[in-house]
């Protein structure tokens, strides 16, 4: 009775899983190839599960280390370095020769190889054949067309290109002789030729051959209205461009003329990577091969347009015949490997602020020394390590302090019923469970280093002394820890007070006895709290755009001159203001609405017998009502405020600089921009803790006080 | 009352709310227009209405193999969402209850603990949660969600449904406690169906928090049959390209249900929030 069931049970395929973030055709290619592999034998079931983009390394680190990883994963190999370390990645069992140069190389980590090659990204230069007859081979070329071409009053540019992001910019570093690392491996800015290519393209800027700004949207749009001759841009680009109607191609980037040397973009590999952890790891094996087998790079390259790594692709005479993928395929050989390593995370964001500073005009070589130092401050060594024993002393000596200023603050303890404890127990195990616990384990992360390598050092309260103590930044800098503090209390007060002004006179108005459709006015006011903010949080940094954005377009219409909202710190902040505004007003109003609707007309009635006038009737009889009735929310407006990560993010990105960044929005950065500092950041996040809690205990005594008094 | 308003007043308050409803559903409409565009780009033009309606977008969205095609992830979504505004009330009503209506010690430090743990930045509890769920056996469940939204919304319920049992009258509940009734009589006859606004209110956000949620959903569910509406919109959200127009247009599918819900719970809305109300 047991052997069919048994049969059925060897016979049955094990499932391999396979995540990727993969989209539209692509992501259909890969659906085909699986299906391929599931029919072409028995013994295994490949299954796809796309992953948002957003979430893909997170989860990916997260979960292999605790077995529930996929047995392959598709990911850029920029963060190969960081995984290898941490042991996540499985060796490859063989590397066939079948792969174009330097695609293997990427994915191989000190001597091992670590991934498989799937496809290649890098930049290459379109081009709008109706307005150049043959693209620019060399810079020089490329500034004598430009002014031809260029009419930045009319929204005409020469070329497009997210000119603001280093990725783009990389081109030009390297093809002016700058370097990414200095010969001892580690990142470095300030080069000769950094500056010269700084110079360049604050050059392009200046003359308003290239847009200010330019997001990859703004490319698309300028590109495919004709409104720019020219766009360096990554494969993904076609897809975005009209299908009809637009006569562009494609060519590799212009030789940089002052040095000879071609503009260099970066390589970015697409790999197949197999955890560590894959508990079939012949399965896993099995499938990976199949996918990079020459013939599924064929099918890749044909339905889905891809980049594939294999070289045999490329003699197919469909694949041959495709101008997109030969001139990639062309661009790639000046293409350079990204680095890997986890260092290179640490250079994004010192190399971006250099970047934008000069393409907003600052002088290209100080702007570089900025950044240089910026780095540097970024990679400051880790706290030292730290007897456990002494660390210990001091919170236990701080506990014992709180506790007893606790006793001696004259509570009396308040006498309490079994029951009680019974109606607050599913709330307070729920919350200590899920709530306290990861606090605490952060807690205790903030007392180690988390090392590049994956392992943890103790260093006691280094985390909290180096952050305190303001290592790397003078306190009053901007990106030192206390003027971010300074700009968090800025960002909380000018919101809240904001929220609250706006949201009380928007009720009073509603209220208003003579206003007329106040009902339906009061739906529409509380839109934007339905709409997901990650997306309108993107409108409106849209909004703020320098050439095209409406917020400019109103002040134009209204004879102002336009605003470089994101180059200024008091303009950037303002932009994060007006979002964060927008987002938040309604909740009081609707608070305010309610506070006004419990309001008795008597009171008004009578107050207007006694001939007060409307302003009187406000001050004397609205607002002190209004005021306790509101303190709650206000006191969770205000914790709401502080820790608004999404709009910070999304609308000024910190930006000129960082300066704009909030507590919150740091601390996310040490965790997860700069080499997994995870340790500091529990650290930051600790501060941040003590801070609300402090504001909550006041904020309860506030409370407290008017419960007394009620 | 019947004093008249003079015209100028009439026509400046107009204009004022006028010009505030423009500004507020301006960048809405954006997302509308992108959402009705056919293609994916961004378009920066200032104005506000789509040049060419179409409904691909939307179509797009339920097409077989597509990110958000199946209705199982609005399905999953709303029993996420509902099950955490539920387990969510349920145990903060309670809670909110003994804060407001009974002694004991220790009652106000827990209370700045509900709030104070409101305040610990979300984005570093991810890993700490992953691992809980795991060791509970929830990790790729619905329920492991469920449980750490609900959690999470908790010290928010309590906060706000407390600032509203405070201001009823506490002479009902006395009165009643002289007829012979228990706590919990006090608590399910008395209390909670005055509070009803409130308890609208407080599902309401609870419902929302879970509903918008993207990163932890991600994070923690390993299957797409699992996925909720959030997680499959952000796909549309690639490394180096975002599709604008799937992104928008199931932006606004999110956004639908919850704009009937505040449609239908205008009312409760209004009262239910006055979170500390007033004793007029």
């Amino acid at each position: 009775m047991l052997a069919p069931l048994l049969a059925v049970l060897l016979t049955a395929p094990r499932p391999v899983t396979l995540w990727h973030s993969y989209r539209a055709q692509e992501a259909e290619a890969l659906q085909a190839l699986a299906d391929a592999f599931n029919r072409s034998q028995s013994r295994y079931a490949l299954t796809l599960l796309a992953i948002p983009y957003d979430a893909m390394a997170a989860k990916v680190s997260a979960a292999i280390p605790r077995g529930h990883g996929p047995d392959l994963f598709i990911f850029a190999h920029e963060r190969l370095g960081g995984w290898a370390e941490a042991g996540l990645l499985a060796p490859a069992a063989s590397l066939p020769d079948v792969f174009l140069p330097g695609m293997a190389e990427a994915l191989a980590w000190r001597g091992r190889q670590l991934g498989l090659p799937l496809a290649f990204k890098t930049l290459a230069l379109f081009y709008n054949r109706a307005l150049v007859a043959s693209p620019p081979r060399t810079t020089d070329e490329l500034l004598a067309l430009a002014p031809a071409l260029s009419d930045p009053a009319a929204g005409r540019f020469a070329l497009a290109y997210q000119s603001g992001d280093f990725y783009y910019h990389v081109p030009w570093l390297l093809g002016f002789g700058g370097a990414i690392f200095d010969p001892a491996g580690r990142p470095e800015l300030d080069t000769p030729g950094a500056v010269a290519s700084l110079r360049f393209v604050a050059r392009l800027a200046r003359r308003g051959f290239i847009p200010q700004e330019a997001s990859s949207a703004l490319v698309t749009q300028l590109f495919a209205q004709g409104k720019a001759a020219l766009a360096v841009n990554g494969p993904w680009f076609v897809g975005e461009l009209p299908p009809a109607g637009l006569p562009w191609a494609v060519a590799p980037l212009p030789i940089v003329s002052a040095t000879g040397q071609p503009a260099r973009p970066f390589l970015t590999v697409e790999a197949l990577f197999r955890s560590a952890r894959a508990p079939d790891p012949e399965g896993a094996r099995a499938a990976a091969d199949f996918l990079v087998s020459d013939a599924s790079a064929l099918a890749r390259a044909r339905t889905a347009r891809q980049l594939v790594a294999n070289r045999a692709a490329y003699e197919d005479p469909e694949v041959a015949s495709d101008p997109v993928l030969t001139a990639f395929r062309a661009a790639a050989r000046d293409a350079v490997p990204m680095s890997s390593s986890p260092a290179m995370e640490l250079l994004w964001e010192p190399a971006q602020t250099a970047l934008r500073a000069a393409l907003r005009g600052d002088d290209p070589a100080a702007a570089l020394a900025a950044g240089e130092r910026q780095l540097r401050a970024l990679s400051l060594p880790p706290p030292p390590k730290a007897a456990p024993w002494a660390s210990l002393a001091v919170v236990l000596l701080a506990g014992v302090a709180i506790v007893l200023g606790w006793h001696r603050s004259g509570r009396v303890p308040e006498r309490g019923s079994a029951v009680a404890y019974a109606f607050v127990l599913p709330a307070a195990v729920a919350t200590v469970a899920l709530v306290l616990l990861p606090i605490l384990f952060s807690v205790g992360l903030s007392a180690f280093h988390h090392r590049p390598d994956g392992g943890y050092d103790f260093v006691g309260l280094g985390n909290f002394v180096d952050i305190l103590a303001s290592r790397g930044y003078a306190p009053a800098e901007p990106l030192s820890f206390y003027f971010t503090l300074g700009v968090t209390l800025l960002w909380t007060a000018v919101n809240v007070a904001l929220h609250v002004t706006l949201g009380v006179a928007l009720a009073l108005l509603l209220r208003a006895p003579w206003l007329r459709l106040s009902g339906v006015f009061r739906v529409l006011l509380i839109v934007p709290w339905a709409v997901p903010n990650y997306i309108t949080a993107l409108i409106w940094k849209g909004m703020f755009h320098r050439q095209f954005g409406a917020v400019n377009g109103l002040l134009r219409a209204l004879g102002l001159p336009s605003v470089a909202w994101f180059s200024h710190f008091a303009t950037s902040f303002a932009a994060d203001v007006c979002t964060n505004v927008w987002l938040g007003f309604p909740f009081m109003m609707v608070v305010t609405l309610g506070v006004l609707s419990a309001i008795p007309r008597e009171l008004y009635d009578a107050a207007a017998l006694d001939g007060a006038s409307p302003f009187q009737r406000f001050r004397h009889v609205t607002l002190p009502l209004l005021r306790p009735a509101l303190l709650p929310a206000v006191v969770l407006g205000g914790v709401w405020t502080f820790n608004m990560f999404n709009v910070i993010w999304l609308v000024s990105g910190g930006e000129p600089g960082g300066e704009t960044d909030i507590l919150i929005s740091q601390a996310y950065r040490w965790a997860f921009a700069r080499q997994a500092r995870y340790g500091y950041a529990a650290a930051y996040s600790v501060i941040l803790f003590l801070i609300l809690a402090a504001y909550a205990l006041f904020a309860q005594r506030l409370m407290a006080g008017r419960e007394a008094r009620a | 009352m019947t004093r008249r308003t003079s015209w100028p007043v009439l026509v400046l308050g107009h204009a004022a709310i006028v010009i505030a409803t423009a500004a507020t559903l301006y960048p809405v409409l954006w997302v509308v227009k992108m959402a009705l565009s056919p293609g994916q780009s961004f378009d920066a033009s200032p104005s506000p209405w789509p040049r060419v309606v179409s409904l691909q977008n939307f179509a797009d969205l339920w097409a077989p193999g597509s990110a958000m095609g199946l209705w199982r992830q609005l399905g999953n979504s709303l029993v996420v969402a509902l099950a955490t505004a539920a387990v969510g009330l349920a145990s903060s009503a309670t809670a909110a209850f003994a804060f407001s209506r009974l002694r004991f010690a220790g009652r106000q430090a827990s209370l700045t603990f509900f709030l104070a743990t409101q305040m610990f930045p979300g984005t570093m509890m991810a890993i700490p949660l992953y691992i809980l769920l795991d060791d509970l056996g929830l990790l790729d469940t619905l329920t492991g969600l469920v449980l750490v939204y609900s959690t999470t919304a908790v010290p928010f319920c309590v906060f706000s449904l407390k600032g509203y049992l405070d201001t009823i009258p506490r002479e009902l509940d006395e009165a009643a406690r002289i007829d012979g009734a228990s706590s919990w009589a006090v608590f399910t006859r008395v209390v909670l169906p005055l509070a009803r606004p409130a308890l609208a209110v407080t599902a309401l956000f609870a419902f929302l928090s879970a509903w918008n949620e993207y990163i932890l959903a991600a994070t923690f569910l390993g299957d797409a049959r699992t996925f909720t509406l959030p997680v499959a919109l952000q796909q549309y959200v690639g490394e180096y390209h975002t599709e604008w127009g799937h992104f928008a247009a199931g932006a606004i599918v999110v956004s639908i249900p919850v704009m009937l819900l505040f449609f239908a719970l205008q009312k409760q809305l209004v009262s239910g929030l006055t979170a500390g109300g007033v004793k007029g």
